[in-house]
């Protein structure tokens, strides 16, 4: 099989990802998307270690889903915490910043 | 040279005394015209012991000189705080502290019932301070500093009555004409630095023959600028008239006796540059004879008798300034006018305050009249003075005077002709105006109100006017007995009498032209004004009397040539600056408020917007990757 359809995988998932992020409302699908952004870009790492035959990429991953570990806990624990306080997980509700 | 170490003393007492009055407020009400008169005699006192212990000493040694204090020190320019003490100075120094005493004593009873007595006695010092520096420093820069002074007191002096707005802007307008001229002193400064890189009168007398000619033209041209801001000359003559807003002892002392004589002073001083520059020669005689005749005009016309006065001193100083300007054979000439001038006109300005402390403070000659025989001193007084300077022999002014229209005479070609015939047609109107300005006084029917109680003034007053009489009487035959006032300048001056061969006219020709022109004016005037004369001004007068009325359109002039063009240019630069460089400004800014506007559209507050942002940057970024590899 050619590796570089990982890559297009890789791609493609990037993308749905993406376009979940701008187009869903609802937190949790938002940050399933940036889950599966940085899955994709996890998946690129491991092909691109494979195809250049060192470890680079693959401890890259690691670095990646250590981060992404942390930042779940915490994105988590802030969408929780918007969801007690307005009753509502969609990510449009919270645009007080703007002000 | 010899030196002195009392000089400084004449500057410092009335100095000192000026700024204890001003200091010391109203605890100083009691005595502080006692303590200012004190030190103005003073003053005259060590003029006088100077002037005598001068008189011992023998050529070069006569002149004086003490050394202050070093006062710039910049690499090769030195000026130094020094005073020099001449034969010029000390006429100046006795005139300045002999009249300036005087005027004190009398300004005692004028002055009496001002509550604010003691500061114009302040002013009255520290005018007496300044303009003593104006003639006693030795360099220009020290003459300037004097020069300022006299200009500030002047100025606080006349506008000592500034609860009056017109008051306080005369003293405006004489500030300000003034400050035109002392542009040109400065200026003549500056280009003498620049020539010789010393700023004393000896460096430069010594440099003057190894400078251009244009140079020493244009030095010559920036004095004569400075003499007609501060002697009120063509063209910046308006102030003077004005300036007669002061009070009267004012009046006498700086607008007629002293500071308004800087001028003569400044160009006699330099007389080494007049020497070597004929075309600034020409410009100060231009000048002298143009305000000789304005001047004289200007008095026909006027009621007030102050103003009458001021238009003399104005015409008067031309003599003056005209005779300077005739080179080294006028120098003295014009130095002996002006001490004679400063007795007669000094005398009869105080004699003018004496009518006017009589007659409630009024100056219009139409409703005075007849007070000559309710006020006998004033009247005599004032007549000696007037036959002074409308120059009847003995009197002062017939030797100084007509000393002035010989030498005008003799200045050869039409130059002479035209001058003299200037002089002598000056001395004409000069005895209408006076026997104009006498008569309406003194003679003739009483035309003032009920109210009005003439009474003869204080002996504090009439002192000072019956002594200035006797200096109008006396001063000219003393100064020109064996030609004593020239062979006494003739080292400072480089003066030289009138030479016998060339005489266009003898001075016995002179004399008898002269009368012939005062017999006329008198005449004329008699005719005119014994009787008959209207409180009101008649308003059906020839034009030129309309001209006379309004200073000549002086007035007119500088406000169609300069004030309102200049109104004009500041109004246009008003706008330019509010319009153009203000206007730039407030663009940068509503760039930036506008830009800002417009940019904060994109901060919306949705995450999703923000994560589009992100994803098109990245985007962009990564095809400008892509483009530069490729």
């Amino acid at each position: 099989m050619d590796i570089s359809n990982y890559l297009y995988l890789s791609a493609l998932l990037f993308t749905i990802g993406a376009v979940g992020v701008v187009v869903r409302r609802n937190a949790i699908v938002v940050f399933m998307c940036i889950e599966l952004m940085l899955n994709a870009a996890n998946l690129a790492f491991v092909t691109f270690s494979r195809i250049n035959g060192n470890l680079d990429g693959q401890v890259a991953s690691f670095f990646t889903m250590v981060v992404a570990a942390c930042e779940v806990v915490v994105g988590l624990a802030i969408i929780v915490t918007i969801y007690r306080s307005r009753r509502s997980a969609s990510v449009d509700d919270a645009s007080l910043l703007k002000r | 040279m010899t030196t002195s170490s009392n000089l400084v003393y004449l500057i410092a007492l009335p100095l000192v005394s000026s700024a204890l009055l001003i200091l010391l407020g109203r605890k100083a009400d009691k005595w502080g015209h006692l303590l200012a008169t004190l030190v103005s005699a003073t003053a005259f006192g060590i003029g006088v012991m100077e002037f005598l212990a001068m008189h011992t000493r023998t050529g070069a040694a006569r002149a004086a000189t003490q050394h202050l204090f070093s006062w710039i020190s910049v690499g090769s320019f030195n000026v130094d705080a020094s005073l020099l003490l001449d034969q010029l100075s000390i006429c100046f120094v006795l005139l300045i502290t002999g009249v300036g005493t005087l005027i004190h004593i009398y300004s005692i009873a004028y002055m009496s019932h001002d509550r604010d007595r003691r500061r114009f006695f302040a002013y009255l010092n520290l005018f007496i301070a300044a303009m003593l520096l104006l003639v006693l420093g030795d360099s220009y820069l020290n003459l300037y500093v004097g020069w300022e002074g006299v200009g500030l007191a002047s100025y606080l002096l006349i506008g000592f009555w500034n609860q009056k707005p017109t008051y306080a802007t005369a003293a405006k307008k004489a500030f300000v004409a003034n400050r035109v001229g002392d542009v040109g002193l400065s200026l003549a400064i500056m280009i003498a630095f620049a020539q010789f890189g010393t700023v004393t009168f000896e460096g430069v007398k010594a440099g003057v023959p190894h400078a251009s000619g244009a140079a020493i033209t244009a030095i010559g041209a920036m004095l004569l600028l400075a003499a007609a801001g501060k002697s009120a000359q063509f063209p910046l003559q308006s102030w003077l008239g004005d300036a007669m807003a002061g009070p009267t002892p004012v009046s006498a002392l700086i607008h007629a006796a002293t500071m308004v004589t800087a001028g003569v002073y400044l160009i006699t001083r330099s007389n080494y540059i007049f020497d070597a520059s004929s075309t600034a020669r020409l410009l100060v005689v231009i000048v002298g004879g143009i305000t000789l005749i304005f001047g004289a005009l200007i008095g026909t016309a006027k009621d007030d008798i102050k103003k009458a006065l001021a238009a003399s001193t104005m015409s008067q100083i031309g003599y003056m300034i005209l005779a300077s300007g005739l080179g080294p054979v006028g120098y003295a000439i014009a130095i002996m006018h002006l001490l004679t001038h400063g007795f007669f006109k000094a005398g009869m300005f105080l004699g003018a305050g004496s009518v006017m402390h009589g007659m409630d403070d009024e100056v219009n000659m139409r409703r005075f009249g007849g007070i000559g025989k309710l006020m006998p001193i004033t009247f005599a007084t004032f007549g000696l003075g007037y036959l002074a300077i409308i120059g009847v022999p003995p009197f002062a002014g017939f030797y100084s005077k007509d000393k002035i229209i010989e030498i005008a005479f003799n200045a050869g070609g039409t130059k002479g002709w035209i001058l003299g015939g200037a002089t002598l047609l000056g001395a004409a109107i000069t005895a209408f105006y006076m026997t104009r300005l006498v008569v309406m006084t003194f003679t003739g029917s009483k035309r003032w109100d009920e109210k009005a109680h003439p009474h003869e003034s204080p002996i504090l007053m009439w002192l000072p006017m019956a002594v200035l009489a006797i200096g109008s009487v006396a001063s000219g035959f003393f100064f020109n007995s064996g030609n004593s006032l020239v062979n006494w300048l003739a080292p400072v001056l480089n003066s030289r009498g009138v030479e016998g061969g060339a005489e266009l006219m003898k001075p016995i020709v002179v004399s008898g032209l002269a009368l012939a022109a005062v017999v006329i004016g008198v005449g004329i005037a008699l005719t005119k004004y014994r009787s008959n004369v209207p409180i009101e001004a008649p308003e059906d007068v020839t034009i030129f009397t309309k001209l006379a009325r309004k200073d000549l359109l002086q007035d007119s002039f500088n406000e169609a040539v300069l004030m309102r063009p200049g109104q004009k240019l500041t109004a246009g630069l008003v706008k330019t600056d509010t319009n153009v460089i203000d206007g730039l400004v407030r663009l940068v800014g509503a760039i930036f408020i506008g830009s800002a506007t417009a940019l904060r559209r994109i901060q919306n507050g949705y995450v999703r917007s923000y994560a589009l942002i992100m994803v098109l940057g990245a985007l962009a970024l990564i095809a400008m990757i892509w483009v530069v590899t490729l």
